[in-house]
C-alpha cells in the first residue's frame, strides 16, 4: 500500500508521465478546470521540474498540496481542488 | 503504385513533399511512387510574418504565395478541406466527398485558433495569429495614447512560444520611442512559473523585463475576460486591469484528426514518436510540425528540423531499403530567431538534449531574423536552408 492510498484515494489520476515541463502542470490545471470542489487530483509526473511548479501554482491558486510521494521513476503528486 | 500523401500545405508539408520528391525521383518517373500534397486553400502562408503586421510595416500579401510555385513538378497538389481520415481504407475523405488512398500518410495539418473559446475574447482582445487580427491589433496600438497592456497567453499550448514576450518587448520599445511609456504600465502574463518555458530562456529575459520595466505576473491562466471592469481574470484568482489586452488564443490541433480517432480530445495533438516521428506506432502514418504532441516548440523551424527526417524514411521505405542512420533520426533540434525590442535579438538553438544558450542580446540577430523573414521563400519550402543553418 502506497502513502497516498494511505492518505486518501483521489477522484482523478492524471498520468502525465513522459511529458515535460510544464506539461503535467497543464494536464493539472485542466483537469482542476473541469472537476468539482473538493475533488482530489493525483499527477502522475516523471519530470522532476514536476516537484517544485506543481507545489507553487497550487500555493498561488490557493488549492490543497495533500502530498509529494516519490516512486521509482516518478512521482505522485496530490492536490486538492478547494475553490 | 505507392503514394505518399501528404496533408497540409505549410512549412513542413510542403518542405517533406519536395524532399521526398527529390529522394524518389526514378521511382516517380517510372510511374511505380505518387507525391501529394492536400491543402485547404492552395495558398501557402509564411505566418512568422503576421507579429510584423501588427509590430512593423510587414506587408501582409508578401506572406502569401501560390502552394503549387512552391512544390517540385513531380508532386501533385490537391485543393481541398480534409474531412476524415480513413484508416482501415487507407483512404482520407474530402469535404466534396473525394477519397483519395495512401500508401504513407504524412500528417501536417498544424494548429488552429480558437480565440471565441473564452468569451468575450473577440470583442476585447487583440492579437496576431491571423493577417486580420494583427492588422487589428497595429490599429488599436495606432490609436493608443496610453494606459496599462497586458500581455498574455490563453492556454498552452501554442504557435511560436517566445511571441508574446517578442511582442510585449516590441510594444514596450514603441511605447517608449512615440513618448507614451510615462503614461503606460506594461504587463506580461506567464501561465507557468517563470517568464518562458525553457529555464535558461526564462533567465535571459526576466532581466530584460526588470529593466524595461515591464511587470512579469507568472501562473497567470487566463480564465475570463469582464468587458465592463476592463479587467482579465486568471484561474489562479489574480485580476489585472487594461486598456489594451493582448492575448495568445487558445490552439487545438486539426478537428478531422480527432473526428478520425488520431488525435486525442481536447487538445488534438498526434501522438508522435519523438525520434522517427510515426504517429502511435503506425508504421506508415508520420507527422510533423505543430500537428504531433512533442514538447517542442510549436514553430515552422521545428517542422524544418524534423521533414528530412520522415523524407529519409519514407523514401526508405519506397525504396526497400535501410534508412540512413544520420539523417533518419530526429534529435528535437529547433532554431529560432528571439526579438528584445531596441532593433535587437537573440537566438535560440536547442534539441533533445540540449537547452538553448542564447547569446546576449544583439543588432546581429534581429536582423537576422529580417533576414531569414525575407528569405524564407527563397530557402525553406524548396529545402535550400543547410547552408544557412550550418553557418548559425
Amino acid at each position: 500500500m502506497t502513502a497516498i492510498d494511505l492518505a486518501t484515494s483521489p477522484t482523478k489520476t492524471i498520468d502525465a508521465r513522459g511529458s515535460f515541463c510544464p506539461g503535467p502542470l497543464m494536464e493539472l490545471i485542466r483537469a482542476i478546470r473541469e472537476g468539482q470542489v473538493g475533488d482530489i487530483l493525483a499527477v502522475i509526473s516523471s519530470d522532476n521540474g514536476s516537484r517544485a511548479d506543481i507545489p507553487a501554482w497550487v500555493h498561488k491558486a490557493a488549492h490543497e498540496l495533500i502530498g509529494v510521494y516519490p516512486h521509482e521513476g516518478y512521482d505522485e503528486i496530490v492536490v486538492r481542488k478547494l475553490r | 503504385m505507392q503514394h505518399v500523401l501528404i496533408l497540409g500545405g505549410g512549412v513542413g508539408g510542403t518542405l517533406v513533399a519536395n524532399l521526398i520528391s527529390r529522394k524518389v525521383k526514378k521511382q516517380i518517373d517510372a510511374g511505380q511512387t505518387r507525391v501529394t500534397v492536400v491543402d485547404e486553400t492552395g495558398q501557402h502562408v509564411y505566418q512568422p510574418g503576421f507579429m510584423y503586421i501588427a509590430m512593423g510595416d510587414q506587408d501582409p500579401r508578401s506572406l502569401r504565395k501560390p502552394e503549387r510555385r512552391l512544390l517540385d513538378d513531380r508532386v501533385d497538389l490537391v485543393v481541398g478541406k480534409i474531412t476524415h481520415i480513413d484508416e482501415a481504407a487507407s483512404q482520407v475523405v474530402l469535404a466534396d466527398g473525394t477519397k483519395l488512398d495512401y500508401s504513407e500518410l504524412i500528417i501536417a495539418t498544424g494548429s488552429r485558433i480558437l480565440p471565441q473559446s473564452i468569451e468575450h475574447f473577440e470583442q476585447e482582445a487583440h492579437h496576431f495569429y491571423s493577417v486580420e487580427a494583427a492588422q487589428r491589433l497595429r490599429r488599436a496600438l495606432d490609436a493608443f495614447s496610453g494606459g496599462k497592456v497586458v500581455v498574455g497567453i490563453a492556454s498552452m499550448p501554442y504557435k511560436c512560444p517566445p511571441a508574446p514576450l517578442e511582442v510585449t518587448f516590441l510594444i514596450e520599445a514603441e511605447l517608449r520611442q512615440r513618448g507614451l511609456r510615462d503614461r503606460s504600465d506594461v504587463h506580461y502574463c506567464s501561465p507557468i512559473g517563470r517568464a518562458f518555458t525553457i529555464e535558461s530562456v526564462s533567465q535571459m529575459a526576466t532581466p530584460e523585463l526588470e529593466k524595461k520595466g515591464i511587470e512579469l505576473h507568472t501562473f497567470f491562466n487566463v480564465e475570463a475576460i469582464d468587458p465592463e471592469r476592463k479587467m482579465v481574470m486568471s484561474l489562479e484568482g489574480e485580476e489585472l486591469a487594461y486598456d489594451l489586452l493582448v492575448l495568445v488564443p487558445p490552439h487545438k490541433g486539426a478537428q478531422a484528426l480527432m473526428d478520425s480517432g488520431l488525435a486525442p480530445q481536447p487538445g488534438g495533438w498526434l501522438p508522435t514518436d519523438p525520434r522517427t516521428l510515426n504517429v502511435g506506432g503506425r508504421e506508415n502514418v508520420w507527422a510533423l510540425g505543430d500537428a504531433t504532441d512533442l514538447p517542442l516548440s510549436k514553430a515552422g523551424s521545428t517542422a524544418h528540423f524534423e521533414a528530412p527526417v520522415i523524407a529519409e524514411r519514407v523514401a526508405a521505405r519506397i525504396q526497400r531499403r535501410e534508412p540512413h542512420a544520420r539523417d533518419s533520426i530526429y534529435t528535437g533540434k529547433v532554431m529560432c530567431f528571439f526579438e528584445i525590442g531596441d532593433g535587437k535579438g537573440t537566438l535560440l538553438r536547442f534539441d533533445y538534449e540540449h537547452p538553448p544558450t542564447p547569446p546576449t542580446p544583439s543588432r546581429l540577430w534581429h536582423v537576422g531574423k529580417i533576414f531569414f523573414n525575407k528569405s524564407y521563400y527563397r530557402i525553406v519550402p524548396r529545402g535550400r536552408g543547410g547552408t544557412i543553418e550550418k553557418r548559425l
